[in-house]
C-alpha cells in the first residue's frame, strides 16, 4: 500500500518514461485537440445531407474518393466531419459526468471516511444501494420517461456512477484520518471543513483523479450504448454511438460504416484507460469494492 | 458468525427497500403518469380516463403502499402493452436472461482464470504484460459494437452461427462472448493479485520446501487461496452482466427481460419497466449476499469483522 501523497517532480519523470501513460496520453490528447479546432479541421459540414452521395466508401476503398476520406453515411453526410465532432460529444459527456459523479462520491466517501460510525453506516449503504440498481435500464427508462437530451444523459451518468469515487475517497480518507499532520491541524485549532478541504481532499486527490480516468472511459461507453439505443443523445448529433446505430442497417453490405465509429469509440476509451492503468499502477490505488 | 449473517440480511433487506422505493419514484419523475401512458396524440379525457383506471388520481402515499405490498407478494400489475401479467411476462423471459449471464460468466471464467494465473507466475515479463493488454482491450471494447462486428464476422461472413433471435444453444454463444468481455477484465486481475500475493506467502515457500510439485503448489495452495475474492467477484459481476444484458439482448434481438424493458420503455409500458429494474436489482442483491456468505464460509478470518 503506498501512501497517499502528492506525487512530486520525480513522480512526472517516472510517469513520462511509463510507456502506458505516454501511449494514453497521446491519444487523448490527440483527441481533445481534434475535438477543440473541429470547425477548423472538418472539411464539410457534419450535418449537411446530400441523398446523392450516399454510403461513399472510404477513400482507400474501390469506388472511394479523397473528397470524403472516411466516405459518407446512409444521407451523404462526410464521415470524417461527424467523427471529427462526435469527439466533442464522447468529451463533453465524459469530463461533465466525471465532475457530477466525483462531486457526489468523493463528498459522500470523505465524510464516511472521516467521521465514521453512524455516518459511515449511511455511506456505505447508499453505495451498497447504488450498485444494485442496473445503470443502464435505469438510464434508459429515465430517458423514455423524459425524452432524450444531451443535458440528460450527463446528469443521468452523473447521478449513478459515483459509486467507485466514493468507495475509493472513503477508503483513502480512513488511512489519513489518524496521520500525523492531521492530527497537527486539529491541535492548532482548524474546522472540521478546513481539516476536510485543506489536509484530507488535496492528499486523496491523486487516487480520485485514477478512479476519474476510469470513470470518463466508463462513461463514454455508456453513453455510446445508450445514444445507440435510441435513448441517449438525440439525432442528428454525431455521437458515435448514434452514428453506430444509424448505419448498422448497412453493416451487412458496407461494414465500414461501423467499423469507422466504432474504432474511433474504442480508440479513446483504450487511451483514457491506458492514462488510468498507469496512474493506478503508480500510486497503488485499491479499486476493490 | 450468526451475527454477521444476520447484520448483512438486514443490510440486503434494507438495500431491497429502497431500491422498491426508487423504482416507485422512477415512473412519477415525469410528473405526471398518466399524461406519459396515454402518449403524445392522447386527449384531455383519454387522459383522465388512464388516470381514474390505474388508480393515479389517488394521494401518492397511498398508490405508493398500494404497489409496494403488491410488489412484496410478486404482483407487479399488468401490462399496459402487452395485456399479460407483468410477472407473467417476466418468469417467461428471465431463464433466457439468466442463461445468458451464466453463459457470459462461464467464459469470462475460462478465459481469465488461466491468464490471470499465469500472468502471475511470470511475473512482470512480457506474458504478463501481454496479458494485461487484453485486460484493457476487454475493458475499452463497446459491447454492442462488438456484438455487431461478431453478426457481421461469424454470422455473415462465416456462416458459423446464427446472426440473432432467440433460440438454441448457438444462440447464446455470440451474445455469451460479448457479456464475457465486460467481467474478464476485472476477473482476470483479481486472478493475478490474487496469486502473486498468495505465491509469495509463507505456505507456499514452505511446500516449495517439502519438494511439492510446481502444479500441485499452484492449484492446491496458490489458487485455492487466490480464489475466495475471485470467487465473490464473480457472483458481483453476475450481477452487472444481467443488468448490462439489456444492450446485449437488443442488438441479439434475444427475447429476454433485458429485450423486454428495452420494449417497454419505447412503448411507455412502466409497470413491466419497473418490474425488471427491481427483478434485475434483487437478483443482483441476493447475488452479493451469497457471496459475502461464501466469503465468510471459505475465510474464516472474515467471520468476526
Amino acid at each position: 500500500m503506498s501512501g497517499a501523497v502528492l506525487p512530486g517532480s520525480g513522480a512526472t519523470r517516472r510517469l513520462l518514461r511509463n510507456a502506458t501513460f505516454v501511449i494514453g496520453a497521446l491519444i487523448v490528447g490527440l483527441v481533445v485537440v481534434v475535438a477543440i479546432v473541429a470547425p477548423w479541421i472538418a472539411p464539410y459540414d457534419p450535418y449537411a445531407i446530400d441523398l446523392g452521395r450516399r454510403l461513399v466508401p472510404p477513400a482507400w476503398m474501390e469506388g472511394g474518393t479523397p473528397a470524403n476520406w472516411l466516405g459518407t453515411d446512409q444521407l451523404g453526410r462526410d464521415y470524417l466531419s461527424r467523427l471529427i465532432y462526435g469527439a466533442r460529444i464522447s468529451l463533453i459527456i465524459g469530463v461533465a459526468t466525471v465532475i457530477t459523479s466525483g462531486v457526489i462520491g468523493t463528498t459522500l466517501g470523505v465524510l464516511g471516511g472521516f467521521y465514521g460510525g453512524r455516518v459511515d453506516d449511511v455511506v456505505m449503504f447508499l453505495i451498497t444501494a447504488r450498485l444494485s440498481i442496473p445503470v443502464v435500464l435505469v438510464a434508459l427508462a429515465v430517458a423514455g420517461l423524459l425524452g432524450t437530451s444531451f443535458l440528460l444523459v450527463i446528469l443521468v451518468l452523473g447521478l449513478l456512477l459515483w459509486d467507485r469515487f466514493a468507495v475509493v475517497a472513503r477508503s483513502t480518507t480512513m488511512q489519513l484520518r489518524t496521520l500525523d499532520y492531521v492530527s497537527a491541524a486539529w491541535c492548532a485549532g482548524s474546522s472540521h471543513a478546513s481539516v476536510l478541504l485543506r489536509e484530507i481532499l488535496p492528499n486523496i486527490a491523486t487516487h480520485l483523479a485514477v478512479v476519474a480516468t476510469l470513470e470518463m472511459a466508463l462513461a463514454i461507453l455508456l453513453e455510446a450504448a445508450l445514444s445507440f439505443l435510441g435513448l441517449g443523445v438525440p439525432a442528428p448529433l454525431p455521437s458515435w454511438g448514434l452514428m453506430i446505430s444509424e448505419a448498422k442497417e448497412y453493416m451487412f453490405f458496407t461494414p465500414w460504416v461501423i467499423l469507422v465509429p466504432g474504432v474511433a469509440l474504442f480508440v479513446l476509451v483504450f487511451g483514457v484507460n491506458l492514462l488510468g492503468d498507469a496512474l493506478r499502477d503508480m500510486l497503488g490505488t485499491d479499486l476493490t469494492r | 458468525m450468526v451475527r454477521f449473517i444476520l447484520r448483512r440480511f438486514t443490510v440486503a433487506i434494507l438495500v431491497a427497500l429502497t431500491v422498491l422505493t426508487l423504482s416507485f419514484l422512477l415512473t412519477r419523475l415525469s410528473g405526471d403518469l398518466a399524461i406519459s401512458i396515454a402518449g403524445p396524440n392522447a386527449t384531455q379525457q383519454d387522459v383522465e380516463l388512464i388516470r381514474q383506471a390505474y388508480g393515479l388520481n389517488r394521494p401518492l402515499a397511498q398508490q405508493y403502499f398500494d404497489w409496494l405490498l403488491r410488489a412484496v407478494q410478486g404482483d407487479f400489475g399488468e401490462s399496459y402493452f402487452f395485456k399479460d401479467r407483468v410477472a407473467n411476462l417476466i418468469a417467461h423471459r428471465l431463464p433466457i436472461t439468466l442463461t445468458l449471464g451464466l453463459v457470459g460468466l462461464a467464459l469470462a471464467l475460462v478465459v481469465a482464470l488461466p491468464l490471470g494465473i499465469i500472468a502471475a507466475v511470470r511475473e512482470g515479463s512480457y506474458v504478463d504484460r501481454g496479458v494485461m493488454l487484453v485486460a484493457l482491450v476487454g475493458q475499452a471494447m463497446p459491447s454492442f459494437w462488438l456484438g455487431l462486428i461478431l453478426m457481421v464476422v461469424l454470422g455473415l461472413n462465416l456462416g458459423w452461427l446464427p446472426i440473432s433471435g432467440t433460440g438454441g444453444w448457438e444462440y447464446y454463444v455470440m451474445p455469451g462472448i460479448v457479456l464475457s468481455f465486460s467481467a474478464i477484465p476485472s476477473l482476470m486481475r483479481l486472478t493475478r493479485s490474487g496469486m502473486i500475493e498468495a505465491l509469495s506467502s509463507d505456505y507456499i515457500r514452505t511446500a516449495r520446501a517439502k519438494g511439492l510439485s510446481r502444479l500441485s503448489i499452484l492449484v492446491k495452495h496458490g489458487f485455492r487461496n487466490a480464489a475466495i475474492p475471485v470467487v465473490s467477484i464473480a457472483a458481483v459481476q453476475l450481477g452487472f452482466m444481467l443488468g448490462g444484458s439489456i444492450v446485449i439482448e437488443t442488438v441479439f434481438a434475444m427475447h429476454g427481460v433485458g429485450y423486454l424493458a428495452w420494449e417497454s420503455i419505447s412503448k411507455n409500458d412502466f409497470p413491466v419497466v419497473q418490474a425488471v429494474i427491481l427483478v434485475l436489482a434483487l437478483i443482483y442483491i441476493a447475488l452479493t449476499l451469497l457471496a459475502d456468505l461464501l466469503n465468510a464460509v471459505l475465510d474464516p478470518r472474515l467471520r468476526t469483522s
